[in-house]
């Protein structure tokens, strides 16, 4: 099967270039780039139309939560790929952290069987670091990669034993495996709920310290130097951890960084009178943090911009502050939130892309996030102007924890791409 | 008069007039209260039920009594014997004693922004009876009463708020009431007790308790929680009594006239030394229990006005 598709400009992360152009796909892969569409296409050619609108590589969503197994009625594979799908993500990289955790090749092998029957996008399943995520003793990671583990992390929680750290760290390495850790000093920021200052002592809520974030990624960047490990930090938020990840890079060590939506486009304050869909992991940062680290995203420090997306129904968050279960979804809402930076001028589209797209698609070694010959032609349409509202309950995630309920927002999916194959067209 | 508010959740809601009414009706019922028959008919029929997911003896007690002496029919709730054990939710508590018509609804929780959670759920008017290490706004008000009855005024003064301010709300909600009603704030107590950024809140910070209570017009003692105590925050009980314990020789550093207060109940020996708490020259502990009664009487006395303007005309 052949599609040509036209009238677009195109946004490609690796020239970081957007201008018109026409995209060939042949058979579910990027055939060639042309400046403009032939005069008279093949008979068999499929021409796409696309209106003038942005073409650009799909997202590579690193850090997906999807409940499955342990909790379907708050995500299942269906309703995430449905989010996905309809936000321009393209891949999912899906995190462990489910109840059980995924920590087995027989329960990795589950996940994936019933991501393939449900998910219209790709799914990459990720594995934990350690059985259980307990930070005992490390997983089959041997095993798991066979059975396509992607990169091997046990999310929110931090390995404490650096013992049982820097073996699985160690042993990781002689297999090339990819380990994605969460810095956060653990005894600085037990029980707390919101990030220190003015704001969480005015609400008398448990709080963190932003030094934490830093004392876990040095940490960390200690036992790289040790074991010589791939590491990936799942969120650097604070602007006290951006010198450590500068010169821990500088120096070498085979580490990247990922941030999450919410902490590029919202802060601390956003709380306000205790709403709850406001309480992620790390908590929302100060405004200075906020924008060292959108900067830090624009000049490349910060490589990978992610949406956390973490499903939580009504009843784990119409609880007091303190109780609540932390996360927000986000695959829906990715794109617009992310064209807030582009809109206030932090970084431009093409750079924006490379944290969305080209660098996660580097980093697990994929061949997409890239409008390349040969890429797969995983795709989104999107209009980077279109304003709305948005109104949560026409989310299609089954959990609707999103912290822009009935905010102003810019930038629409037109539609997506997996493959050729489209997955999603906006009505 | 006016007092435009629904629910008494807090003193950051309250502006500089909105307490004046409310110390001004609480002043009236103070010396009611001081009557043989103290007894008003302002909340007949209306029913008051006082929630306390914490304990508390005397705060409960205050509101109760407040409650019986305006007509209110008050019920007590125990909610740590009760259905949380069991595993509701507390917004399924609130929608089923909401289902029950109370008029006024008296929260303590220790959890911040469970009350403003709660408030959002029910139809009736709510007070704080203290959330967590938020607000504690009638705390916060019969001290200002107990304040202006002792000084002649509420303003211009230099007050000490001293001790655990980390985990007070008896500490915020002052430094709001005070700071709207512009007097000089000054916190004392040891860094680990003290909240990140509490200079943001115009007041101004001492770890020097003899410097804190410097020429100072009202001293506030708080009340420290015993499992803070041990090595945690402070590295002991008579290291803390050494430091930030209130004795006469510390006293002297205030103005002659210092008047000495305590939200009760009192470690004796820990934060206060005992005589000096029994001394009527200057402690006004005695008073603030008293005027707790009516303040709270004033409190729900106005907001049950509004809550019954606020109902479509009975049958």
């Amino acid at each position: 099967m052949t599609q040509l598709f036209t009238n677009l400009r195109l946004l490609d992360p690796e020239a970081g270039s957007l201008a018109p152009a026409a995209v060939l796909v042949r058979d579910g892969l990027i055939a060639e780039v042309m400046d403009a569409a032939p005069e008279n296409p093949a008979s068999n050619t499929t021409v796409i139309d696309c209106g003038g609108h942005i073409l650009a590589p799909g997202i590579i969503d690193l850090g997906v939560k999807v409940c499955e197994p342990g909790e379907r009625h708050k995500e299942s594979y269906r309703s995430a790929g449905q989010a996905a799908a309809a936000g321009g993500v393209t891949t999912m990289v899906t995190r462990p952290d489910t109840e059980p955790a995924i920590d087995s090749p027989e329960t990795l092998e589950f996940v994936t069987r019933r991501a393939n029957e449900a998910a219209p996008v790709n799914v990459l399943p990720m594995a934990a670091l350690t059985k259980g995520r307990e930070g005992r003793e490390m997983t089959e990671i041997g095993f798991l990669m066979d059975a396509g583990a992607a990169a091997f992390t046990d999310c929110d929680r931090v390995v404490t034993d650096t013992k049982v750290f820097s073996r699985a760290l160690t042993y990781a390495r002689s297999l090339g495996a990819l380990v994605i850790a969460h810095p956060q000093d653990p005894g600085l920021s037990k029980g707390a709920a919101v990030t220190s200052g003015k704001f969480a002592s005015l609400r008398g809520l448990p709080a963190v310290s932003p030094m934490a974030e830093r004392m876990g990624l040095d940490r960390d960047i200690a036992l790289l130097e040790m074991t010589g490990a791939r590491y990936h930090a799942d969120q650097i938020t604070t602007a006290r951890a951006l010198p450590a990840l500068e010169r821990a890079k500088r120096n070498g060590l085979d580490i990247t960084a990922g941030v999450g939506i919410h902490h590029l486009t919202l802060n601390a304050l956003d709380v306000a009178d205790y709403r709850t869909f406001f309480k992620v992991k790390p908590p929302l940062r100060d405004e200075d943090d906020r924008l060292a680290v959108a900067h830090a995203v624009a000049s490349g420090l910060i490589d990978i911009i992610c949406s956390m997306h973490t499903p939580q129904d009504e009843e784990s968050k119409r609880l007091p502050f303190e109780e609540a279960a932390s996360g927000a979804v986000g695959l829906e809402t990715l794109l617009p939130a992310a064209m807030r930076l582009v809109h206030a001028e932090i970084m431009d589209l093409p750079t924006l892309w490379r944290a969305l797209s080209l660098n996660p698609a580097k980093r697990l070694g994929l061949p997409g996030g890239r409008i390349a010959v040969g890429a797969p032609a995983d795709m989104v349409l999107f209009n980077p102007d279109a304003p709305f509202v948005l109104d949560r309950a026409t989310l299609r995630s089954k959990s609707r924890n999103t912290p822009f309920d009935g905010m102003r927002m810019q930038g629409k999916v037109l539609a997506t791409y997996v493959a050729g194959t489209c997955v999603f067209e906006a009505n | 008069m006016s007092f435009a508010h629904r629910h008494l959740l807090g003193i950051e809601q309250l502006s500089q007039s909105d307490i004046t009414t409310l110390l001004d009706l609480a002043d009236r019922y103070a010396d009611r209260n001081r009557q043989p028959n103290k007894h008003s008919d302002a909340l007949r029929g209306l029913t008051q039920i006082n929630m306390f997911f914490e304990n508390s003896t005397r705060t409960q007690a205050s509101f109760e009594i407040a409650g019986k002496r305006l007509g209110a029919d008050v019920m007590n709730m125990a909610m740590q014997a009760s259905s949380i054990k069991k595993g509701e939710t507390l917004i399924d508590t609130a929608m089923t004693l909401n289902a029950m018509h109370p008029d006024l609804l008296v929260v303590r929780h220790p959890q911040s922004g469970a009350v403003d959670l709660l408030a959002q759920k029910v139809n009736c008017a709510v007070l704080n009876a203290g959330d967590g290490r938020h607000e504690h706004p009638t705390q916060a008000l019969l001290d200002a009463l107990t304040i202006r009855r002792a000084k002649g005024r509420l303003h211009r003064l230099s007050i000490a708020i001293c001790g655990d301010i980390a985990h007070s709300r008896v500490a915020r909600s002052n430094i709001l009431l005070l700071g709207k009603m512009e007097n000089r704030i000054r916190l004392v107590g040891p860094p680990t007790l003290m909240p990140s950024q509490i200079d943001q809140f115009g007041v101004e910070v001492f770890d020097d308790m003899k410097k804190g209570l410097e020429g100072v017009d009202v001293v506030m003692m708080l009340r420290l929680q015993k499992e803070r105590m041990d090595g945690g925050f402070i590295p002991s009980e008579r290291e803390y009594y050494h430091r930030y314990g209130l004795d006469a020789e510390k006293l002297a550093h205030a103005s002659p006239d210092a008047i000495v207060m305590h939200p009760g109940p009192m470690n004796r020996g820990v934060e206060i030394d005992g005589t000096l708490a029994d001394d009527i020259n200057r402690s006004v502990i005695q008073d603030q229990v008293e005027m707790g009664v009516a303040v709270r009487m004033a409190a729900m006395d106005l907001l049950a006005r509004n809550h019954m303007a606020a109902q479509p005309d009975s049958v």
